[in-house]
């Protein structure tokens, strides 16, 4: 058996994806339309990655999972209270704005220096994981940032499989076009890891992990620095939702012959 | 401005990208640096742009270039809000989406190189070659189909008969995308089941469009079996032409997010489908 895995998972808050998302000018830049009361959710690919890190850390003895998020306290902790039940970890957080109109080189800084303020960090046991894009930013390269910050040289992109080795060796399937993944083998730790959906279901609510990440939860989100991230180097001249609305037509009273000729027929078009 | 752009294709190591590519963006001298935004490329421009003292932009749909200044859009919140915005720093490296690299690069005056990093830099990782997603048949994910071809989770649903018939919906939609050359698109709950990935084993995680899923690009999309919420259709969002077939008139679909809406059984009218074509 290998030695007992550090995994640091990089993830924060979106907005419900079922809310409808309006772009407003702020004093700031441009924001959300009442972002504040927005219901939030984590990140969805930085929660397959935390449920992967959850299920790896179960599997090696001594291991542990520490959640870095940076986004509005207040926020954190609400989101916290569903979050900490889905899996053991202890929480680092950054009080600081997150959302899709922020830079990512700034929250990327943010991250990397949280990580390092963790005690006892020995990045020779530590897996980095995180989502391969986030749901609000979408630019797919704040991981790599952090890793690049951290001196960690060894990245992977929208993994959906990590096998670990007793050796400490490891391998992981990356998502590549065409419906294909890249297998590659990588000699020991340390290491980024960019999650796609992994394979795991989202673990269900789990009270008693709940309180006993709690207890962390709670002082990690009272001593959370705050961070000034904002929009850095980017001049944002329009922010717009399009019209995306259509016209449809409901057809109910047709056939299943007259529906699959139709189709067809738009098929061949 | 002096534009420059590259290409990296086939497989690659982050370790030996990253420094080829920062010496490449370095030595050409060049205010903006193109890149195709695949997989490749997506894993290591952002470290590789860090290493060059760049500033680096992901996704970009369109860029104008007007003298001295350059302006890019690219979506948030996954193709919910549009952005125009420009940056003052350079160099600037500008990633497209990989179906608009060569119009962007043309464009900007652009003519993309190819970029071969030779092993030089020493790596603890080791390709070991591509493996196919799912049950490891021929791939159902077609970017390059006219049309994608939507499964939701109603084709694991009981049927009339009071069971469900996951051997006959598999057999209809392999029938479907053999018989019209469709690119298959799942919905997340779909793909989350663990008795829909027993039974459709040429499907993966993979197929998934929507929030956590892909946003392909085809000129037509057939959704069948799926309720068109959406967190699934922001993934249709450059799916110019769309058709759903499902039992509720009022599901997602009929919001004004398809162009049509069939009510009806997508087991009954595929099967016809098939027979058709």
């Amino acid at each position: 058996m290998g030695k007992p895995l550090h995994i640091i998972v990089c993830g924060s808050l979106v907005p419900d994806p079922l809310q409808t998302l309006e772009p407003v000018e702020t004093p700031q830049g441009p924001g959300l339309k009442n972002e504040q009361m927005l219901p939030s959710v984590l990140d969805p690919w930085a929660a397959c990655a935390l449920y992967e890190a959850a299920a790896l850390a179960k599997s090696r003895a001594g291991s542990k999972v520490t959640l870095v998020a940076l986004g509005p306290k207040a926020k954190l902790q609400q989101l916290m209270m569903t979050v900490a039940q889905k899996a053991p970890f202890q929480l680092v957080a950054v009080n600081a704005p997150a959302g899709g109109f922020t830079d990512a080189r700034e929250t990327a800084a943010e991250l990397a220096k949280a990580i390092r303020s963790i005690p006892d960090l020995d990045l020779s046991s530590t897996l980095l994981f995180g989502g391969c894009a986030s749901a609000s930013r979408d630019a797919g390269v704040t991981l790599q940032f952090v890793a690049e910050t951290l001196g960690i040289g060894e990245f992977f992109m929208a993994v959906d499989e990590l096998k670990l080795a007793d050796d400490d060796t490891f391998t992981v399937l990356e998502r590549v076009e065409g419906g294909q993944y890249q297998s590659s083998t990588c000699a020991g730790f340390p290491a980024a890891v960019g999650w796609a959906t992994g394979s795991l279901p989202e673990p269900p609510n789990n009270p008693q992990t709940g309180m006993m990440n709690m207890r962390g939860v709670m002082p990690a989100l009272m001593k959370a620095p705050t961070a000034n991230v904002g929009a850095g180097g980017i001049a944002y001249a329009k922010a717009e939702v399009p019209a995306a609305k259509r016209d449809t037509v409901v057809k109910k009273d047709m056939t299943a012959d007259a529906i699959a000729a139709e189709i067809v027929e738009w098929i061949k078009q | 401005m002096k534009t420059a752009a590259f290409n990296l294709s086939g497989q690659g190591v982050f370790a030996q990208d990253v420094p080829a590519l920062a010496d490449a963006i370095k030595a050409s001298g060049a205010e903006i640096v193109l890149l195709p935004g695949t997989s490749r490329v997506r894993r290591c421009a952002g470290a590789a742009a860090m290493r060059a003292g760049a500033q680096v932009d992901t996704n970009v749909v369109s860029l104008a270039i007007d003298g001295e200044t350059a302006t890019a859009q690219r979506w948030l919140y996954r193709q919910r809000i549009l952005v125009t915005f420009s940056r003052a720093a350079r160099p600037w490296v500008v990633v497209t989406d990989p179906s608009l690299f060569d119009e962007i690069c043309a464009k900007a005056g652009a003519t993309p190189a190819a970029l071969d990093p030779a092993p030089a830099t020493s790596s603890r990782t080791k390709v070991n070659g591509l493996v196919a997603a799912g049950g490891g048949g021929e791939s159902t994910i077609k970017p390059d189909a006219k049309l994608l071809f939507v499964a939701g989770a109603g084709w694991t649903k009981k049927q009339a008969d009071g069971a469900a018939h996951l051997d006959d919906a598999a057999a209809t939609i392999t029938g479907f995308l053999a018989k019209s050359g469709a690119s298959l698109g799942s919905s997340k709950s779909l793909v989350d089941m663990p008795e829909a990935a027993k039974a459709f084993s040429f499907m993966s995680h993979m197929n998934q469009v929507g929030q956590t899923g892909s946003t392909p690009r085809h000129a037509k999309g057939l959704a069948t079996c799926c309720h068109g919420e959406e967190p699934h259709v922001v993934g249709w969002r450059f799916v110019t032409e769309r058709r759903a077939v499902n039992l509720d008139a009022n599901c997602g679909w009929a919001q004004g997010k398809a162009d049509v809406l069939y009510v009806a059984d997508a087991f009954e009218v595929m099967k016809k489908v098939n027979e058709l074509l």
